[in-house]
């Protein structure tokens, strides 16, 4: 037994630095919540800036944006989940079918280098190309006839840039997904279908899709976690005042508030509520993941 | 019968393979667009005459952008915090998940541990009080503000346990024979063992590195000090904020139109460079990644 136990010092030696890096850089912040009830100031810090109760509760629920806010990420974000878990079983779906073996590796191999650039990058190729007077998409639309349309300043047109370029960025990295567990499929399932007279459809819908419906459970439970997740990263590089109605969301909000106007216990309210809802429906998610999917992280 | 059948493949393939064409050419199409612009000259780009090939051929875009002296300072605060952060990701990664991969029986902490590592996974303080806990540390401003606050990849410690376990225990327990320790079992039997996995890692972090610019944005009070991704932002994306608020369709159309469109598009064609340099190895690492950590029971 002590032997056992001297053997074990090590682990903990291993795990020293990542638990105080840890500590500092996450369960810090989670501490630091605690600003949410204070009037806060950067040079008072955590712990000497003075209490204000639920002062920046009633601010914030008073503000004329939070609900807009709210409704904008919760719109956003839904349809990202949605397209972004439909679309690629579709595709994936099909890409199975390709007979051409260097086609649909070609065509892997494109799909998903989107996902792989940031969104800088893809903020900045987005603006060059949907610029109203000399990008492409306009440029095209207008040789077809239609009319141009300003894709990132119109309050209607805005989300949908958003959800359509996030699953265009996206989409081929889930395909990608499915395709690894496509290539467990054991042969002998389509050919014992053929024989019992299936034809293709037949064998997408009752040999392909039956194998790949663990992942499939597994993706769409997880996605659930992103529930107030609207992409903050892909927002902040495409948005602007002019589509605040309908494009600003959480974390741009917070960021604003917090960073720009200063606001540092409102900001993190609003903080607070992002984290303590998205941690319900991550837990939730985990928790379906292990029933429906047998999966569990660790 | 049986010909009907074969049109209808035949149909079926043509139609789904003209799809997949599509598809492909959907996403390569943008990057192609924005590569002939910054090939283009000036005068070309701003009459939006450029497809997919350039217009004018010319240099100058790229030439301009090297030499600017912001451009090349923040391509190598991008390199040194690349080095610098993988080299110090992947050390700690592979202690971690080490401790991490055993069961109970070798060692009765990891329960707690596991739990430890996991909740920082699901649960985040938030953008304010993150930002202020660095700020309070003093690191603001300093390279290892982008290096040390994400210096434990949890995920990716979770893909290399994951691996660790898959690996015959015989060989470590051979080790233990021999009289080695834990330090020597996992340097000398694990890690060797590993090179696939730690590939897969050591690239998603690469990628992780290159492509951050939130945090350079608001932690780099000095413009001096940041990295490629940052500066990017400010000079590609970011528009000033303050001239929107009252303009009308027209102006916000002249905004985004700026004639320094070619630049832009150089810029931004250097720094997805080095992705595309990697990506035969991103592609080749990336599908193993996938199952590294897999769906198990």
């Amino acid at each position: 037994m002590r032997q056992s136990l001297k053997r074990q010092v090590p682990y903990h030696l291993m795990l020293l630095p990542g638990v105080v890096i840890l500590l500092i850089f996450s369960y810090g912040p989670m501490v630091g919540m605690v600003m949410a009830f204070q009037k806060f100031n950067p040079v008072l810090g955590f712990f000497r800036s003075p209490w204000v109760g639920f002062d920046n509760f009633v601010y914030v629920s008073l503000l004329p944006d939070t609900l807009q806010v709210l409704w904008n990420t919760v719109f956003i974000a839904f349809w990202k989940i949605v397209i972004g878990f439909g679309f690629p079983i579709v595709v994936a779906l099909f890409m199975n079918e390709l007979q051409n073996m260097a086609f649909k590796r070609t065509v892997q191999t494109i799909v998903y280098l989107p996902h792989f650039l940031s969104w800088v990058i893809l903020g900045g190729i987005m603006i060059d190309i949907l610029s109203p007077s000399t990008g492409i998409v306009n440029t095209a639309m207008k040789a077809v006839g239609m009319k141009p349309v300003f894709f990132l300043a119109l309050p209607d047109v805005f989300p949908w840039t958003l959800i359509v370029s996030d699953v265009w960025k996206e989409f081929g990295f889930t395909t990608v997904i499915y395709l690894a567990a496509l290539t467990g499929i054991d042969p002998a399932l389509y050919e014992a279908a053929k024989i019992d007279g299936a034809g293709r459809w037949r064998c997408m819908l009752n040999v392909t899709l039956p194998s790949i419906l663990p992942t499939i459970v597994l993706m769409g439970v997880l996605s659930l976690g992103n529930v107030l997740n609207a992409g903050f990263e892909q927002v902040f590089n495409l948005y602007s005042p002019v589509v605040y109605s309908s494009g600003d969301i959480l974390d741009t909000f917070v960021y604003r508030l917090g960073l720009l106007d200063a606001q540092y216990g409102v900001a993190a309210v609003v903080g607070l509520f992002k984290s303590a809802v998205s941690f319900v429906f991550i837990v939730v998610s985990y928790r379906l993941a292990y029933k429906l999917a047998n999966y569990s992280i660790f | 019968m049986r010909i009907k059948t074969a049109t209808g493949d035949r149909i079926f393939g043509i139609v789904n393979g003209t799809f997949f064409c599509i598809l492909a050419l959907l996403c390569l199409l943008p990057l192609v667009n924005v590569l002939a612009v910054s090939f283009s000259s000036s005068t070309a780009a701003s009459a939006g005459i450029v497809t997919l090939w350039p217009v004018n051929f010319t240099l100058k875009s790229y030439q301009y952008a090297i030499a600017k002296p912001e451009f090349v300072r923040s391509f190598t605060v991008s390199v040194v915090r690349l080095l610098l952060g993988v080299g110090i990701n992947m050390v700690l990664t592979i202690v971690c998940a080490y401790p991490l991969s055993k069961d109970r029986k070798a060692f009765g902490a990891r329960g707690f541990y596991v739990w430890f590592f996991f909740i920082t996974m699901i649960f985040s303080g938030g953008l304010i009080p993150w930002y202020m806990t660095i700020q309070t540390l003093g690191l603001g401003n300093s390279i290892w503000a982008l290096i040390l606050p994400g210096a434990v990849p949890v995920f990716n410690v979770i893909l290399l346990l994951n691996f660790y376990r898959s690996l015959p225990v015989q060989l470590e327990e051979s080790a233990y024979m021999d009289g080695a320790g834990a330090w020597q079992a996992l340097w000398k039997i694990v890690v060797p063992l590993s090179t696939p996995a730690l590939a897969t890692i050591a690239l998603f972090s690469a990628v992780g590195h290159w492509n951050s610019w939130f945090d350079g944005l608001v932690l780099m009070s000095d413009p001096k000090n940041y990295p490629l991704q940052s500066y990017l932002q400010t000079v590609v994306v970011s528009r000033d904020m303050t001239l929107y608020q009252h303009a009308t369709k027209e102006q916000l159309e002249m905004l985004q139109s700026v004639s320094d469109r070619t630049t832009k598009a150089a810029q931004i064609f250097i720094a997805t460079l080095p992705i595309l340099l990697a990506y035969p190895f991103l592609q080749r690492y990336f599908v193993k990644g996938l199952t590294l950590g897999g769906v198990k029971g």
